[in-house]
């Protein structure tokens, strides 16, 4: 298909302009402020609805997490002054909605009495501040040591061979080791119950991969387009070219099966055929991904319910899913709490701190990992429809920016990085929300930006570095060329000039 | 490669869009079943309860029961000011076990959630205030209901156990109930479910049963008392006051070798009046009578008219959630069908399978002091939503066992009792009083004291009933001293 010439965000050189291109970056600073605005308040309402009164120092949390963006946002304006001015506040927002939240917990966690003098140096929030802290230097340590996304390809075999191992760690390590809540995604060290440390390798392994799929994929998208028969007017590939596809099927099967977790199996697997089909512009890879996917999903349904055995944890999760009331209070309590939660919440919700996640008489949470995992619900009681929505179209935004990143950016190798991470990102938001909604299957994900964690934050903030970076180089005016800083050409005709991928 | 990554673009808002439809499944189309989920999402809808004061519910202008708020999660503490004294009546709303009596029978306007507080729900939607229950006001009065407490727990007998009812019978309405041994709803109400537990457990396992609602939920043998019932049939068939009757010392019912005596110290000639036989509680007369000329039909009957065998509920409480027993007659019947007639013998004397509540017993007295018209029960005199009454009591006769005639025979009988027979204990200067006492027995266990009767003066006809369970020896003569403090207090 021809696509006629980019929309581009902002006017960049059009014919006959000698002006200099916009860098936005004071717009991406008003954006910025705005946002913290937005979580100051929320902060503020959650105080007015613990405490009945707004203390003195509700702002800490939130000026400190201000700083740190602040920070980001003068990186950006050193090391990427033309990327894109949405990302930053965007994901700002839903990181500092993230504190403010963590923050709401601690508050709600402390004894009524004395929640008026909490320190807002305590708790999750504060550890969940150092990690925005530590995610945010290592996401400017990235746009640093990457001026330039296409170095990514010099590593891609290293980076994907990384990636599987990230991604297989898990699996291989005695569940001690590796299994939280019976999925096993992470590394722990330290004691069993309460590790002292742990980190979820799969959020890392999401760039890594991507890297080599991308690499991979621009030097084989000729041969991936081939076309064997055509079907329906869908032109499928030949059987032979199956085999990367077969491939990573099976190993987000052996995920599924092996990690016991359905979300990081869809993700993986959505992640590759959607770069695939991103390559290749073959609507037949989506087909045959989906029919994969799926048909690999219900014969593991059916193999838990007759053999069990590594199956019967997919197999347990999706009867939960199906109906969860029927196992209210046992393995279904989870998702039944987060429906309630929702439920509770309504169209608006019952208001910043008003919620009832956790009983201070009962020492107990009411909606299990609520820190995590089912940050959503806990949310959605106090904020409602409505403040979801408003939270969903955010993260929209980031998804959106970024494939207009890559819809900007001139190379392949760039095009199918951020497509396949912007989507990456997305998908991992539907996974997720669609799980504590009930609309699929739970699996255990994290909410990117808002739940408490470390790997979670960190892998999502390097991918922010790498949206930020492949949109920089998107909106660079090019100096180069014939025609005085004519940017635009067809996208396509830039897009075979695989040369500069590899170089 | 751009129309793909549009493409994706198409794909990512077709998910987010199945998100976001699903969010309004959830959050709008099923968010009134989770809310108000008491199953699963009990923990909020709790809480929600307890956003909002509770209504007070008042005796005589001062609260017996009202809401103070607290720094729980729950936000406000049920507490009884009346405490013990109250409690079989107003019953208790407890966190986690649920609520009794009158605070469950008006559960709705006390919490606020009845339909009458709509203007108030949509008011709060733009005042954001919550506005308190509504105010249930009874019937009791405080001094008939503490005297009748106080004389009960304080009797002179040291009887554990017994049971006052006191009713208004020109209306109905309830002046005082109250039960023995009682308990401390303020123990049931606090937010630590595990206290409250262990609480409901003591009292549970404690052999006097302090829970047990004695004056309106259990049913005992009435003794003596039944003669009233069985004299009202007897006039209703023609037999005069001072029609004679058969007495005497002893009577041996047909198909028995078992005989009815006369309790110790009556003296019942072999010819005495229906009257005279009431008066001094002649066992004898009235057991020949029911056998050879009433009839069993025909005391069941009457028995019925009065409420046996039926379910009587109080006003408003169509549920029955004030636990009331039925009194029964029981079965006078042999294997054959035909009347048992030593059964039908000892039935006439309130023994064998007849069981009346207290309650049943004030109803008896109050529909012969109020000339036959028995009226129907009530608690609640007025509901205050934000101090505007929204129900107001409105008395209705519930049945009419007797004609005026009958009333008045058996009111002149029975205040011939108490003032020249066995109820003298419960005489009042100035007062018309009238009563039967009633001692019965019960297996091995000693006999419980029975008294049930009324006072009239000035128009004011108050009916009552006492009972000491297992009071033993001289428990009638202090049940019937009990009842004259409660109708002497009643007549203040």
């Amino acid at each position: 298909m021809t696509a006629p010439a980019v929309p581009m965000p902002t006017p960049v050189v059009t014919t006959g302009s000698v002006r200099r291109p916009r860098t936005r970056r004071n717009v991406e600073l008003a954006l910025l402020i705005f946002a913290m605005i937005v979580v100051a308040l929320y902060s503020a309402s959650v105080e007015a609805g613990m405490i009945q009164k707004v203390t003195p120092d509700f702002w800490v949390p939130i000026g400190a997490t201000f700083v740190i963006f602040l920070g980001m946002h003068f990186a950006i304006r050193w090391l990427a002054p033309y990327a894109d001015p949405v990302l930053l506040p965007a994901v700002a927002l839903i990181n500092g909605l993230g504190v403010a939240f963590l923050r709401r917990l601690d508050l709600g966690a402390a004894a009524a009495a004395e929640r008026a003098d909490l320190s807002p140096f305590t708790g999750d929030s504060v550890r969940q501040l150092f990690w925005t802290a530590a995610a945010v230097v290592g996401a400017v340590v990235l746009l640093f040591l990457m001026r330039d996304h296409k170095s990514l390809s010099r590593y891609a075999y290293t980076l994907g061979l990384v990636g599987i191992v990230l991604v297989l760690i898990p699996a291989v390590l005695p569940a001690r080791f590796s299994a939280i809540n019976g999925a096993k995604l992470w590394i722990k060290v330290g004691p069993e119950d309460d590790p002292f440390f742990s980190i979820q390798p799969g959020e890392f392994a999401k760039i890594c991969l991507l890297s080599f799929f991308a690499y991979y994929l621009v030097r084989k998208r000729e041969v991936l387009s081939l076309a064997a028969k055509r079907i329906a007017g869908i032109d499928f590939p030949r059987a032979r070219d199956l085999g990367p596809v077969l491939v990573v099927w099976l190993v987000s099967l052996m995920v599924l099966i092996f990690e016991k977790d359905l979300g990081t199996s869809l993700l993986y697997f959505g992640m590759f055929v959607v770069t695939l089909y991103i390559a290749t512009e073959r609507v037949s890879w989506l087909i045959i991904g989906l029919l994969l996917f799926f048909g690999g999903a219900i014969s593991a349904y059916f193999l838990g319910a007759s053999i069990g055995g590594p199956f019967a944890n997919f197999y347990d999760r999706a009867n939960i899913w199906l109906d969860p009331f029927a196992t209210a209070d046992t393995t279904g309590y989870q998702l039944v709490q987060s429906l309630l939660g929702l439920g509770t919440g309504g169209m608006f919700g019952v208001g910043p701190g008003a919620g009832l996640p956790y009983l201070e008489d009962y020492d107990q949470y009411v909606l299990p990992a609520v820190h995590n995992d089912f940050v959503f619900a806990g949310l959605g009681e106090e904020i409602g429809l409505f403040g979801l929505t408003a939270l969903l179209a955010v993260y929209l935004l980031i998804v959106e920016r970024g494939l207009r990143a890559a819809i900007t950016v001139r190379d392949s190798f760039g095009k199918l990085l951020t497509g396949g991470l912007s989507f990456t990102l997305g998908l991992q938001v539907f996974v997720i929300i669609g799980g504590i909604s009930q609309l699929i299957p739970l699996t255990g994900q994290t909410t990117p930006f808002l739940s408490a964690g470390g790997s979670s934050l960190m892998a999502n903030w390097l991918l922010v570095a790498v949206l930020l970076r492949v949109s920089d180089a998107g909106r660079t005016p090019v100096t180069l060329g014939s025609g005085g800083g004519g940017v635009v050409a067809p996208p396509q005709k830039l897009a075979e000039i695989p040369t500069e991928v590899v170089r | 490669m751009n129309a793909p990554l549009r493409r994706v673009g198409v794909v990512v808002m077709v998910l987010f869009g199945l998100l976001f439809a699903n969010l309004n499944w959830q959050q709008v189309y099923k968010s009134d079943d989770y809310r108000t989920d008491d199953t699963h999402n009990h923990i909020r809808v709790q809480a929600q309860e307890y956003e909002r004061a509770r209504g007070q519910v008042v005796v005589d202008g001062s609260p017996v029961a009202k809401s103070v708020e607290t720094t729980d999660t729950l936000k406000y503490l049920r507490q009884y000011p009346g405490g013990a004294a109250y409690a079989h009546v107003v019953g208790y709303k407890s966190v986690d076990f649920g609520a009794t009596l009158v605070e469950r029978m008006e559960n709705d306007f006390l919490a606020g959630t009845a339909d009458s507080f709509l203007d108030d729900r949509i008011a709060e939607m733009f005042t954001g205030k919550e506005s308190p229950g509504g105010n249930t006001l009874l019937t009791l009065k405080k001094g008939v209901q503490e005297t009748a407490y106080k004389e009960l727990r304080d009797n002179q007998i040291g009887a554990d156990r017994g049971a006052v009812v006191a009713l208004d019978a020109t209306t109905g309405a309830l002046l005082a109930a109250t039960s023995t041994p009682s308990f401390d709803p303020n123990k049931l109400t606090i937010h630590d479910s595990g206290a409250v537990r262990e609480q409901i457990n003591k009292l549970e396992k404690d052999p006097d049963k302090p829970l047990l609602n004695r004056a309106f939920s259990e049913i005992f043998p009435p003794g003596s008392t039944f003669k009233v019932v069985v004299a009202a049939a007897a006039l209703e068939n023609g037999v005069k006051p001072d029609t004679v009757l058969k007495g005497g010392s002893g009577y041996q019912a047909p198909d028995t070798q078992q005989v009815i005596r006369n309790a110790p110290g009556v003296v019942c000639p072999e010819n005495i009046t229906l009257k005279q036989a009431l008066t001094v509680s002649c066992n004898t007369a009235f057991s020949r009578y029911g056998v050879e000329q009433l009839g069993a039909d025909k005391l069941k009957e009457a028995a019925k008219s009065f409420g046996f065998e039926e379910q009587t509920t109080f006003t408003r409480d169509e549920k029955n959630t004030m636990n009331v027993a039925i009194s029964e007659t029981g079965k006078m019947e042999g294997p054959d069908g035909n009347v048992d007639r030593p059964a039908l013998a000892q039935s006439c004397i309130g023994q064998r399978d007849v069981k009346m509540s207290p309650l049943q017993g004030a109803l008896i007295a109050a529909a012969i002091a109020n000339g036959g018209d028995q009226m129907r029960p009530y608690i609640i005199d007025t509901l205050q939503a934000d101090a505007r009454a929204v129900y107001h009591a409105q008395p209705s006769v519930l049945r009419k066992p007797i004609n005026g005639d009958v009333a008045a025979q058996l009111r002149d009988m029975m205040t011939n009792v108490v003032e020249n027979g066995t109820g003298r204990n419960a005489r009042i200067d100035g007062v018309q009083v009238g009563g039967k006492t009633g001692t019965a027995q019960n297996g091995d266990a000693p006999d419980h004291g029975w008294f049930i009767g009324f006072a009239i003066k000035d128009g004011k006809k108050i009916a009552v009933a006492v009972l000491l369970q297992n009071a033993g020896s001289g428990g009638s003569a202090e049940a019937t001293r009990i009842a004259g403090e409660v109708l002497k207090a009643a007549l203040k």
